[in-house]
Parts: C-alpha cells; structure tokens; sequence
C-alpha cells in the first residue's frame, strides 16, 4: 500500500463524518432548540415577566432566526467554542478539558486492566474451547453481564470502602499521585462491569479465527496447541482486537457516567449529571456534541488501522 | 418450501431449545416474570403495595419474608409491583425498537438508492451520540414517567436490528428463490413479506430477547436518574433508595431487588444466546 493511497484513504474516511455532525448538530438543535420548553421560563422561574423573558431571549441568541442559530451549534462542533454554562457562567470548553482529564485518570487504568484481563482470559478459554474451564468462563460472563451496574457499584462501596475501609468512600484530588487512592476502588468496579461482555467478545473471535484454514493447516504440519494459538491465532485476531480497543474508547468516556457520580469524581460524568440536574442546555449540548465528534473521529481511528494491521481489507 | 417444512424447523428449534437445562430454567423464569406482571397488572397481586404492612425497616423475618422499607411497606409486594413494571417496560421497548429496525432495514436494503443512503445516515447520526445522552434528552422532551421510558428506550435500540435486518436483506433480496417471484409477478411488498422476512425472522427473534434486556436494565439507570417510571415501584427506584439504606445496615430492598433484576436479565442473557444456537446454524457450537 503506498503511502499516497492511505493518505487519499483517510481524507476521503474524514469527509464521511460530515453528513454525521451535520446530522448530530440537527438533532441536537431539533430536541434544545425547538421541542424542549422554553429556557427561560427554566432559567427565570414561572413567574418571570414578559419583559424580562424577552431580555433574556436575546441575551441567549434566541431570538435570532432559526438557521442562525443551527449554525451555531454546527459551527461549535468544530471550533469547541460551546459559550457558556447557564448554571455556573463558566465557560464551557475548559470546564470539559478539565473534566476530561479527571476522568481519563479513572478510565485509562480501568481501560488496560479490563482489555488484558478479558484478552488473556479469552484466550485460555479458547485454548479449552468445549472443556470445563471454557464452559465455565461462558456461564461467569453470562452472570457478570446480567448484574446491573448500580449493584456493583452499591456493594462494591458498601463492603470496600464503608465495611473494611480499604479505599475511600468517595471524593477526589487533582494531581499525580494524590488522585490514585480515590480511583482505585471505582476502576475496580468499571473492570468488573465491563470485563464480561469483552471476554465474550473476544473469545468469539479467537474461536472465529480457529476454524479458519490456516489453523487446521498449522495443526496439520504439526504445531503444538499453544504454539498454534499464540503463533497463529493471536496474530490474526489482531485486527478485530485492535479496532474493538479503539471503538470502545468514546463510550469508556461517558460509561463511567454513574461510577464518577456515586464516587464523587468530578469528571466528565459528573459535569454530565450536574447539567441534568440544573437543565443546563449548553453543557448537554456541548457534551453530546463532543461525545458523538470522538465517536467519528475514533471510528475513522478504527477504520485506518484495521486496514494497516489486515492487509487483505483494500482501501474502498 | 411449503408450509409444513417451514413448521417443523421452527419446531426443530424449538425442541433444541428444550433439550438444555439451562434453556429450561430460564424459559420458566420468564414465563413465571410474566405471569407475575400480568396478575399484577390485573390488579389480582401486589395491589396493595402502597400499605403500611409494619414498621420502618423490619429486617426478613417469617411474616415479612423480604423485610419492610422506611414507610413499612412490604418488600415481596413492591418486587412483584416492580415486576410488571420491568416487563412491561422490556416488552413494549422491545416491540418498538422492533417494529422501527425491521421496516427501516427492511426499506433501506430492499430499495438501496437515496433510501438506503438516507436510512443508513439517520442511523450513523443516532449511532454516534451516546446512548445515554439520547435518553437524556429524549425525557427532556417527553417529560417525565414511563411513556417517555418507553419511547426513549424504543428509540435507541433499534439501530443494531437495522443494521442487521438491512444486511440480510441485501443478502436475499438477488436470490433464486426471489427472481423466481419476480417472475412471477410479485410485488416489492409481497416479496419482502412473504418471502424475505420469513427467511430473516430468526435475527428478530434473537434480538427480541436482547432488547428486552438491555431495557429492563437501562430503566433501573433511567430510576437512577429520576427519569424513569414515577408513582410505582420499581427495581431502579429500590435500588437507589439502598444509597442512604446500606450505611444504616438496611440491605435487603437492594439485595432482593439485585436478585429478581439479576434472574430475569439473566434468563433472557442466557435465552438470546440459546436462540442464536438454534435458529442460527452457522454459529452453532460457538
């Protein structure tokens, strides 16, 4: 592959996730802009006075013409200039880069345990695909899966942290390495709530990658079961491991949107619930609009390397 | 293929199903969850959930089986009255997601064109917003209570059915047997009716049962949040009412709303993958 065809490539991939924000921005302008009451009887109270509505109107821009006002949001998506929150004044863009940083600190430890725990656990149970052990994992994951979230949190605090003590019960510090005691127990849980579902999914592909050719070839000429399984297997289960790493990462993001609440981590899921809580337009906006550009982005991410690792896939 | 052949494979499926045990138990745990919702929803049981039975907080015992809450309310009765609410909110969910999937996959694999492109990018857009995000503002609209549950859950489960559905379709839709129809005289409709979904209708059962639980769990987080159901019971709300219960040792509303929320998300977790065995041959033994 030359490097000018990969180069065409991803221009091309980026141009794809225009239509998307556009579409994404549309939404967004269609349920804050046009479907949901008016912000400034949230704002002003029931009891606010025409005068003072209409005041208020035109210091949010809305009472500028609708497309106008479409732009803005489209505009924001690429410039991230979200203005401000209406519950704090602040200004939304840094509010989220700090936010983000507080919850990359929970997510990326929680993130690498959870992806070598499920691979290597995928593996073993690949390596004793129909015996016992795989047996097993696949009833442990189906269990794992079907345990609501809010209980793992639940007990999870209550035994650790209430209970024995071993972590705190909730809170945070900014700053490497005061933030450590408070995102132990919570990373925990995010691997516990995650760790079933990537178990099973990657034993899929091991087992997908199993009945291929190649391996009854490999098998053929010999080759013990591990060296088939690290050798071979393994190496062709790249790609599909590689693009479920990165596709995951956007939903990582937000899915510890209840752990960072329970835990008091002011993070992006915090800020998230706060804006719910207060009806604060921009902050939800300017969040789903960042969530759904990382989504994009991170797709295109996935797209590019799946055909850098895999060869065969052709760059159409 | 005539009708009779058509039965027997649905039977064939159907009696693999019952072979394991595992499969067994968990069509009984759904068919009892059921039954519970229904006498529930007659009025018959649990109507009486909202009476002060005790005091505040009585642990288990022989007369309170599952204890009492803060207002003395009995903990079975508020579990069965959440019941109806959990399977009511996964089978409406997983009717509507159904519904929206199949037809907008249906349409955009069988027609292509701007159809397809347009069907594809609505659902690329949805798809690109979180989920919980979409369900944020969707009962931003819709108010709140379990209406809005409904629609937003239904609203944001159908994007993987389409997709699937569509890709079946375009699979089929250039086969033998539908050039045959073709020649016949068919009609788009009739073709895609009588002829394509009968043959994809395993997909929609396998995903029934995937919906279904993902939207008994997501209504527990929606209770979490104060957007989900109001005025009645359910499994989300007991839950997070065990937030200030467990540091004053009040466990069970959360254990015994745990266990009746875990059984039934996992029978039908367990259900899905059964069916997927089944009805879908390619994946057998996986």
């Amino acid at each position: 592959m030359s490097f000018m065809s990969l180069y065409s490539y991803i221009i091309r991939r980026l141009s794809y996730i225009i239509p998307i924000l556009v579409g994404v921005c549309l939404l967004i302008f269609f349920i804050f802009n046009i479907v949901a009451g008016d912000p400034t009887i949230i704002l002003l109270g029931k009891h606010a006075n025409p005068r003072q509505m209409a005041e208020l109107r035109h210091e949010l821009g809305l009472d500028r013409h609708w497309f106008i006002q479409y732009l803005d949001i489209l505009k924001s998506a690429f410039t991230f200039d979200f203005g401000r929150s209406w519950a704090t004044k602040q200004h939304i863009a840094p509010m989220l880069k700090l936010g983000t940083w507080v919850s990359l600190t929970l997510v990326i430890p929680a993130f690498v345990v959870t992806s070598i725990l499920a691979i290597s656990t995928a593996l073993l149970a690949a390596f004793f695909r129909g015996r016992l052990i795989d047996k097993g994992l696949v009833v442990l994951t189906v269990i794992m899966m079907s345990i609501s979230i809010l209980v793992y949190i639940l007990f999870g605090q209550w035994i650790f942290a209430y209970k024995l003590g071993w972590f705190e019960i909730a809170g945070y510090e900014y700053g490497f390495p005061d933030f450590i005691p408070y995102i132990i127990l919570p990373a925990m849980i995010l691997v516990l709530v995650n760790l079933g579902s990537d178990v099973r999914f990657y034993r899929t592909v091991f087992l997908d990658e199993m009945y291929q050719d190649y391996v009854r070839t490999a098998r053929a000429k010999g080759l013990s079961e591990r060296a088939v399984l690290f050798k071979h297997v393994l190496k062709n289960a790249m790609a599909p491991i590689i693009t479920n790493l990165v596709i995951q990462i956007p939903a990582w993001l937000l899915g510890t949107l209840l752990v960072e609440s329970f835990f008091g981590i002011p993070g992006l899921g915090g800020i998230t619930l706060n804006a719910i809580n207060n009806s604060d337009f921009p902050v939800i906006k300017a969040i789903t609009i960042l969530s759904a550009v990382s989504y994009v982005i991170f797709s295109v991410i996935t797209d590019v390397l799946y055909t850098l690792v895999d060869p065969r896939i052709k760059l159409s | 293929m005539n009708q009779a052949s058509v039965q027997s494979i649905w039977i064939q499926a159907f009696l693999s199903l019952l072979k394991s045990k595992l499969t067994l138990a968990s069509l009984v745990i759904v068919v009892s969850y059921s039954l519970l919702a229904l006498l529930a929803h007659a009025g018959i049981i649990a109507s009486n959930w909202n009476l002060d039975i005790g005091a505040s907080y009585e642990p288990p015992s022989a007369i309170h089986w599952f204890g009492t809450d803060i207002f003395g309310r009995s903990v079975v009765t508020k579990i069965i009255k959440s019941t109806e609410v959990a399977m009511y909110v996964g089978f409406i969910v997983s009717i509507i997601a159904i519904s929206i999937g199949v037809l907008l996959g249906a349409i955009a694999g069988y027609f292509g064109g701007i159809v397809d492109e347009l069907i594809v990018w609505f659902y690329s857009t949805l798809a690109a917003i979180p989920n919980i995000m979409l369900l944020i503002s969707l009962t931003f609209i819709l108010g709140k209570g379990i209406l809005a549950v409904y629609v937003a859950l239904g609203m944001t489960n159908w994007i993987e059915l389409c997709r699937l559905i569509r890709g079946e379709v375009i699979r089929h839709k250039d086969k033998e047997y539908i050039q045959a129809a073709t020649a016949l005289g068919a009609s788009h409709w009739r073709k895609l009716v009588k002829h394509i979904l009968p043959n994809i209708m395993h997909i929609v059962i396998i995903q029934f049962s995937a919906i279904f639980q993902i939207a008994i769990k997501s209504e527990v987080i929606l209770s979490y949040l104060g957007l989900g159901v109001q005025n009645s019971p359910s499994w989300g709300i007991m839950i997070n009412d065990a937030r200030v219960e467990l540091m004053r040792g009040v466990w069970w509303q959360l254990v015994f709303a745990s266990i009746a929320m875990f059984l039934i998300v996992l029978a039908f977790n367990n259900l899905s993958d059964s069916l997927r065995d089944a009805l879908d041959p390619k994946l057998r033994g996986k």
